[in-house]
């Protein structure tokens, strides 16, 4: 709880940040740059759970565990979409989501 | 009171040594697992006898009672359907303890000397263990769930015996159809229990078998299609012990049995599965004598028939097994037609006694018989007739013995045979004179096929044999031997006094007046056989040539198996399985493969929608998200 | 200081998805990390501040860096978006941020009354997370614990070169 500043700024904020990252990952072509929208959504997301938890239910942490939780997550996709990502690059020597439609119907 | 818990040894021990033998079986030599069912099943011999002394003969005053020395709760389901295993002596099951705990140790000293060296004699000796033990269970078994569980197992130690040849086609189809038969009649008889237990609200055989108990009020009651359900019960019930003796019309799998080892065949015929639908019915025979007698009698009209028509059979078959094993349907006939005839109590009960006392014999000719089947076919290497010839000179034992063994069976005195089939026949001259013809001739056809079996392969013309065939091994032999002593003198045994259908003894007086015409007839049949296949000539040939068609119909057993063929094959594959096939694949099928097909066009129109771009998806994601949250909003929003 | 951390936030974010060099949009991205675990701090929770800047700015970044090095040539310049991304994405932040900001606003949230603020330290954060009672996160954090091994497997398998 912070003097002077209500919940409703940092919902303002987390919600532009993610449609922010919602905007990137639909503009931009290539890979890592759409990693980095999620990472972008993850954190406002992220920004949501402790306020609410700090803001409303001060006296219980389940958002802050769920945060820590999401930030573990984030761990593992990034890990795993990086493989993927350098695989990939390894067989189309590029990585621009538009080239990666082999698996279209 | 002495204590009988002991005999429940007598089924045990096969069972542990079926285990160690059929666990521990390939670590040793086969011979050691021969050796350990051998003794095992010599101390179920010893104890059974023991058991029959300790039970006819010391504890007698006033006929005998039935005792359960063990009896224990095995399945509690709720308080009134509770399934017990225990142990129950009376006379008969004690008599049959007797029998089959003497066959099958004879069978286990004898396949030592006749499966040596065969692949999977420790499989063998597991099963015949196995065996035992179950058709032991069947004897002992207090309440008719336990028998039928047993009952169950002999059918499977059956397929597994049948079987045992398992790369041999012809073995695997008659195990699969001796199984299949046997099962179809199970489900008759499972559907007896289930009935009769319902009505009663119990599975003892100590209540059940109650003369005069009212147990049956509920179940007479009913009726359906005409038959009562107490009727309906014993009618089903029988047909599972019809199954499992072959009678007519389910006798179709006992010939084909012959595919397992011979020792196997004198175990199921003369002591094991074949005799278990004897005892079952001799079991229940106070309910069927007091609640369905109809029922009765048509058991005794099956049994008459079935022995007519099996001894018709065996004239003409070439197999000397097979001889045997229609020869052993006839008999089985015979205890049938026994039962068929019976009272209850006292000189009423002849036919009861008589049935249990030609049960006991015949195990003993029957089994030496196969044994000496299986001694001459162990040395000649061919199962069929015209292999064989003047092989007295070369096999004495098994010839004198197999010659003692046709004479019991022809009922000729002093040989055991004559007394049990005599009092078949008196018992059956008293209460049905049909049935008294009918066996009277079928005891003539008897002897004449069992000794056209006996001249073919002892005397006739000396074939010239690749081997000279030799004697049976000593461990052979002796079993031989034993059943031999059995076969000539168990008749004099006073069955009379000892297995009655009531447990009192009375006294039986010998009818000239049926024992002459019958040893008549046994002789007319063995000298019809002599002069037919005594010397080499072409009589019979003439004969058969006269007879023609009849001969051809006998000779394939009546069409019977063609007939099932027939009705399996044509009528219910092609006017039943064939058009609901056809329903199955042109409409159950043919909708779903519509459904199939239809989703399939359906999607290849749709298909370009997944262009494979990310972003459009992503898009596509994000605004049917939006829509979703303004129509939340929307309708359950606060405005 | 709220103010100027949701500043930087919102500016770097913006630079993180326009910005035609990747190297770069990388760096605005940890900036924008640095800012959020600030706001964290704000938020008094010392320790997932921490966390953020150890795990996401320290380990993540870095390891898109790694990647962008490994993938592509540093130099490297974007091409400008295809005009009909640029109208789709515009009109998806323009109409969801509209909904969501009025969906916000249009709603007084209300907070528990007449709780006690929780004093977060370290031992109460470890008794919960490893605790199987009423507030214990052993369940998730076991099955977190998983999804790590699993994509740790999974990375390696995928990014290993294939011998054939």
């Amino acid at each position: 709880m912070i003097q002077g500043i209500s919940i409703h700024h940092f919902l303002i904020v987390s919600t532009l940040m993610f449609f922010i990252g919602i905007t990137g990952f639909i503009i931009r072509q290539n890979l890592i740059t759409i990693l980095l929208s999620v990472e972008l959504i993850l954190n406002s997301v992220v920004i949501n759970f402790l306020v609410f938890n700090r803001y409303l239910y001060p006296d219980q942490l389940q958002g802050h565990f769920f945060s820590l939780f999401i930030i573990g997550v984030a761990a593992a996709e990034a890990s795993v979409a990086i493989a993927l990502i350098i695989n990939i690059y390894r067989r189309i020597h590029n990585i621009e989501a538009d080239n990666v439609d082999r698996m279209k119907f | 009171m002495i204590d009988f818990s002991y005999t429940i040894l007598i089924p045990l021990i096969p069972f542990v040594v079926f285990l160690i033998t059929g666990l521990l079986g390939m670590k040793w030599k086969p011979l050691v697992s021969g050796i350990i069912g051998t003794i095992g099943m010599g101390i179920s011999f010893v104890l059974s006898l023991f058991a029959a002394y300790q039970y006819f003969f010391v504890t007698v005053a006033d006929g005998y009672h039935a005792i359960i020395p063990v009896n224990m709760l095995w399945l509690s389901f709720t308080d009134t359907l509770q399934i017990y295993m225990g142990i129950l002596l009376d006379p008969i099951s004690v008599m049959m303890l007797v029998v089959v705990t003497t066959v099958s140790f004879m069978v286990h000293i004898y396949s030592l000397g006749y499966m040596k060296g065969e692949k999977g004699f420790q499989r063998f000796y597991a099963f015949l263990s196995l065996f035992t033990f179950s058709m032991l269970g069947v004897v002992v078994s207090t309440n008719i769930f336990q028998m039928y569980i047993f009952w169950e197992l002999v059918g499977v130690c059956s397929f597994l015996l049948i079987g045992f040849y398992y790369d041999k086609p012809s073995a695997v189809a008659a195990a699969k159809k001796a199984f299949i038969v046997t099962r179809f009649a199970d489900l008759g008889f499972l559907v007896g229990i289930l009935l009769l237990s319902y009505f009663t609200g119990t599975f003892d055989f100590d209540k059940l078998t109650q003369p005069g108990t009212s147990l049956f009020a509920g179940i007479a009651g009913v009726s359906f299609l005409g038959l009562s359900g107490i009727s309906w019960a014993m009618v089903l019930i029988f047909m599972g012990a019809a199954g499992k003796s072959a009678m007519f019309p389910l006798h179709i799998w006992l010939p084909d049995a012959m595919e397992g080892p011979t020792p196997v065949s004198a175990l199921i015929h003369a002591a094991t599965m074949v005799v278990a639908g004897v005892f079952l019915v001799a079991r229940l025979f106070p309910i069927y004598h007091f609640q369905t007698p109809g029922v009765l009698v048509f058991i005794g009209y099956v049994g008459g028939f079935t022995s007519l028509f099996a001894a018709v059979i065996a004239i003409t078959q070439n197999d000397i097994k097979r001889v045997l094993a229609y020869s052993t349907l006839s008999q089985i006939g015979y205890m049938m037609v026994a039962l068929g005839v019976s009272g209850y109590g006292g000189e009423q009960g002849l036919g009861f006694m008589a049935s249990m006392f030609h049960l006991f014999t015949h195990a003993m000719f029957k089994a030496l018989l196969f044994l000496g089947a299986g001694s001459i076919i162990h040395s000649v290497h061919s199962n069929l007739m015209k292999d064989m010839g003047g092989l007295r000179k070369y096999m004495p034992v098994t010839h004198f013995t197999f010659l003692i063994a046709s004479l019991a069976i022809s009922g000729i005195p002093p040989f055991s045979g004559f007394f049990s089939k005599d009092e078949i026949l008196a018992a059956a001259f008293q209460s049905n004179k049909f049935l008294f013809y009918v066996e009277y001739i079928t005891a003539g056809i008897t002897s004449f096929y069992i000794f056209r079996l006996y001249f073919n392969i002892f005397w006739g013309k000396d074939t010239k044999y690749k081997h000279i065939p030799h004697e049976a091994p000593l461990n052979m032999a002796i079993p031989l031997i034993v059943l031999a002593l059995g076969a000539a003198f168990s008749g004099f045994i006073p069955f009379h006094n000892l297995v009655t259908s009531n447990m009192k003894p009375f006294a039986i007086e010998t009818n000239f007046l049926i024992a002459l015409p019958s040893v008549a007839i046994g002789l007319l049949g063995i000298a019809v056989a002599w002069v037919l296949y005594k010397k080499e000539n072409d009589l019979s040939g003439k004969i058969v040539k006269r007879m023609g068609v009849l001969y051809t119909a006998t000779f394939h057993k009546f069409y019977i198996d063609e007939i099932y063929l027939f009705v399996t094959k044509t009528i219910i594959f092609n006017y039943i399985a064939r058009p609901i096939a056809w329903f199955d694949h042109n409409v159950v099928d043919a909708f779903m493969i519509g459904i199939g097909t239809m989703s399939m066009k359906f999607s290849y129109k749709i298909k370009r929608l997944q262009s494979g771009e990310l972003q459009q998806y992503a898009f596509v994601f994000v605004a049917g998200a939006l829509v979703l949250g303004l129509s939340l909003l929307y309708f359950f929003g606060s405005h | 200081m709220f103010y100027l951390l949701s500043g930087t936030i919102l500016t770097f974010s913006v630079l993180t998805i326009t910005s035609r060099r990747m190297l770069r949009a990388a760096v605005y991205l940890l900036f924008v990390l640095v800012a959020t675990s600030g706001l964290y701090f704000l938020l008094n929770y010392q320790f997932l501040a921490a966390i953020q800047l150890t795990l996401y700015a320290g380990g993540i970044v870095v390891l898109i860096i790694f990647s962008i090095l490994l993938t592509g040539h540093i130099s490297e310049k974007f091409k400008n978006p295809a005009p009909w991304k640029l109208w789709m994405g515009a009109s998806v932040f323009i109409v969801g941020s509209a909904v969501a900001l009025w969906a916000l606003l249009s709603n007084e949230l209300v907070r528990d009354t007449g709780v006690e603020e929780v004093q977060i330290d370290m031992h109460l954060i470890g008794n919960q997370l490893m605790g199987t009672g009423k507030n214990g996160f052993v369940l998730p954090f076991e099955i977190i614990s998983i999804l790590l091994l699993a994509s740790m497997v999974a990375a390696i398998v995928i990014a290993k070169k294939e011998n054939n």
